[in-house]
């Protein structure tokens, strides 16, 4: 008998409390089986949609719309999901706002560091994307990972730079990238017009093509709105547009009548 | 220094019978010794210089710099050794993160001076460290605003308008004093700053000198960097101008 | 994220709107487990500092144990630093604890005030621990009843006077849907002098179409 109710009718553990210390809590007896196993794997919850992104004659153009999706709730229609890194760099984030957040923090504070060198090195587009995919596989690794889509684009020392990396480590490069429903609607468009004609697109054509994805998106994507940004990565550094609407078309709907068959 | 601080002089957590701590005050004695190092805090931005002597021929120009950053919009310059001024550096450059990690935004001046300052406080209270030999300038430029601290190797620290440590600080004190500093440009405050590190420069005793000047302002977008090179030559230019001008007239 | 079972649920319908020199700050009433209302009178408006208040929704426990612990910071902060911390600060405080703790917690938090820097400031926290701000802000499961009412009403530069009746309406027609909501409307009206809380009994609520 001792003075700790706790224990009062019970076998003594010499076994796993070795000096009589329970009840601290702290050396209690860990019961692992009874709490189950460990889940660490979350969901998103506030996500964005699809990002898309071209290479053309000068640079970069790349394009995500303005919408935080709650589910099915169009919850938040300001937010912005294309985001500058350095001088030459932009970052389109789609998933998880909330990750995407702490990556854009977790980027300052390497800007920062580097910042502080003083060394005459800045960090270029790819350095920004291969630190991404370190973190982004160390983070699917640990089985909690950063729930996002990535697209990193930009121009380092006169290349241009467009990638793509996501919640599971995967990482490819392309003269064209779409994430989410832009991989199934808007990435045979992006082929299609841009693969081999890279160098020649002008701005103009280049706008045209992204403007016209989007297009696509917003009439089939169900997560997304008209309501976008567009940026564009050149050797002079970067442009992000306001937010801007794409043109529709409805008319043709109102001589439909019955099923259609 | 002989004889005075005898017995009472061994550790920094010793006060001698009249009240001193001697190891702070031998801390203040190498901050006395390095470089001069100002401050200037203006309308729209700050300016740090610093007279860096060169100890010898064969070190690369531009290297050892004393005006390190803590963070995009905090500049730190330091009058002392060196290697004390980097440490405080690096505190500054952990406290500067640890406010982001917590507010996500950046550090005040205020704040960054107050946990410097505790920081260098706390090396004058155990026998197993030794007070630093540093003082340190801290300016920031936030919003705006623009602001500028000087920390003693005692952990002491107040707020500047300008300021200046190190050799050459009673001239370079006199020369800040003669400034209006808060109708005065940043453009014209790196001018002025190169003037003061040329006057308080001791051409007899020292050795040759880089100076190195560095802002935080709107022309600078909010961030802490060397001033181009360009401006400095052409303030090293007018700096020496008007030094022998002035010899010239007296 | 979800609730656990018997665990006590703000099922809630909280609001937040700045407006010109402040900000208002409004909630219902009801606290329910499952389908009992453990608690017709709650408070949902919780101060965490002078002029900083935040609105609860999820669990009833974790959005407690969040606001204490930020209290506690920002009382530190305030002696600290020797000045009021602005809402942005309080709003990213809330924002670490719930996303560093997404897996556990489900709370999801308004945080409203006033401040020096940027007068009255609306953040909102939905569950994942994102940080939004916004001209105004609803949430709590009532919330999603009235996203087309309150689009339709709300309005820049409203008055103290009109932005009582927004807040008032939109809660009242969220607590007439929401089985999860109900009670009584407290608001806090949020400015430079201070705060004033403001009261609507359950016998007294803007009666809208019943049908």
């Amino acid at each position: 008998m001792n003075h700790f109710p706790s224990q009062w009718g019970k076998p003594r553990q010499e076994n796993v409390d070795e000096y009589n210390t329970v009840p601290l809590y702290n050396n209690m007896p860990q019961s692992h089986a009874a709490a189950g196993p460990m889940t660490r794997t979350q969901q998103p919850v506030v996500t964005g949609t699809s990002v898309i992104a071209l290479k053309y004659k000068d640079g970069i153009m790349m394009a995500a719309d303005n919408l935080a999706s709650y589910g099915s709730l169009a919850r938040f229609r300001d937010i912005e999901r294309l985001h500058p890194v350095g001088e030459h760099t932009i970052i389109g984030a789609s998933g998880d706002i909330s990750d995407y957040q702490y990556i854009q923090h977790m980027l300052q504070n390497v800007m920062i560091d580097q910042h502080c060198e003083d060394d005459g090195h800045t960090l270029g587009t790819p350095h920004i994307y291969e630190y991404l995919f370190r973190v982004m596989y160390n983070r699917r690794s640990k089985f909690n990972p950063l729930w996002n889509a990535l697209v990193v684009g930009g121009v380092h020392k006169g290349e241009r730079f467009l990638g793509y990396v996501d919640l599971k480590g995967t990482t490819y490069q392309n003269s064209t990238i779409a994430t989410g429903f832009g991989g199934h609607l808007a990435q045979p468009i992006l082929r299609k017009a841009v693969e081999g004609r890279e160098d020649t697109l002008t701005e103009e054509e280049a706008i045209k093509i992204i403007d016209d994805c989007m297009r696509v998106l917003f009439y089939r994507d169900a997560r997304s709105i008209n309501k976008l940004q567009r940026a564009k990565i050149t050797a002079e550094g970067f442009e992000i547009t306001e937010p801007y609407s794409v043109e529709t078309e409805w008319s043709f709907a109102e001589s439909i009548r019955g099923y259609g068959a | 220094m002989s004889g005075i601080g005898t017995g009472y002089d061994i550790y920094s957590s010793t006060y001698s019978p009249d009240g001193r701590l001697f190891q702070i005050e031998y801390a203040n004695k190498a901050v006395e010794n390095s470089g001069t190092a100002i401050g200037l805090r203006v309308k729209g931005g700050v300016v740090l210089a610093v007279e860096k002597l060169v100890q010898s021929k064969l070190v690369v120009p531009g290297s050892n710099k004393r005006i390190l950053s803590a963070d995009m919009h905090v500049g730190i310059v330091s009058a002392g050794l060196l290697s004390d001024g980097r440490y405080i550096a690096q505190s500054a450059r952990d406290e500067a993160k640890s406010w982001r990690d917590n507010y996500r935004q950046p550090i005040s001046g205020k704040s960054m001076a107050d946990r410097l300052g505790l920081f260098v406080q706390a090396h004058t209270l155990y026998s197993s460290v030794r007070p630093l030999g540093a003082g340190t300038i801290i300016g920031t430029y936030l919003d705006g605003e623009a602001t500028l601290y000087m920390i003693e190797p005692s952990g002491v620290y107040w707020g500047y308008h300008g300021c200046a440590v190190g050799k050459g600080k009673s001239v370079a004190k006199t020369e800040i004093e003669k400034l209006k500093l808060d109708e005065m440009s940043v453009q014209e405050a790196v001018r002025e700053a190169a003037r003061i590190i040329h006057t308080a420069h001791d051409e007899a005793k020292d050795k040759d000198f880089e100076l190195e000047i560095t802002w935080i302002c709107e022309e600078s977008k909010g961030k802490h960097t060397a001033v181009p090179k360009d401006i400095v030559e052409e303030a090293e230019r007018l700096a020496k101008e008007s030094i022998k001008s002035e010899m010239d007239d007296a | 994220m979800s609730l656990k079972p018997g665990e006590v649920n703000l099922g809630t319908s909280i609001m937040a709107v700045a407006f010109n020199g402040g900000v208002i700050v409004g909630a219902d009433s009801r606290t329910t487990t499952g389908s009992y209302i453990a608690n017709r009178v709650t408070d949902k408006l919780t101060k965490v500092h002078d002029l900083i208040y935040c609105c609860r929704s999820g669990s009833a426990a974790d959005t407690q144990a969040v606001a204490d612990i930020v209290q506690y910071y920002l009382q530190m902060y305030s002696v600290q630093q020797d000045e009021p911390p602005t809402v942005h600060v309080a709003a990213t405080l809330f924002q670490e604890m719930c996303y560093q703790n997404k897996d556990q917690l489900s709370a999801g938090i308004i945080v409203a005030g006033w401040d020096k820097k940027k007068g009255g400031t609306v953040y909102n926290i939905p569950l994942g621990g994102a940080l939004i701000q916004q001209p105004f802000a609803i949430g709590g499961s009532g919330s999603t009843y009235i996203y087309g009412y309150c689009d339709s009403q709300y309005k820049d530069n409203m008055t103290r006077e009109e932005c009582i009746e927004f807040v008032k309406n939109s809660l009242a027609l969220a607590m007439s849907r929401d089985g999860s909501s109900g009670g009584v409307i407290r608001m806090a009206v949020i400015t430079e002098k201070g705060v004033e809380r403001l009261f609507v009994p359950g016998d007294k609520l803007p009666v809208h179409w019943q049908g």
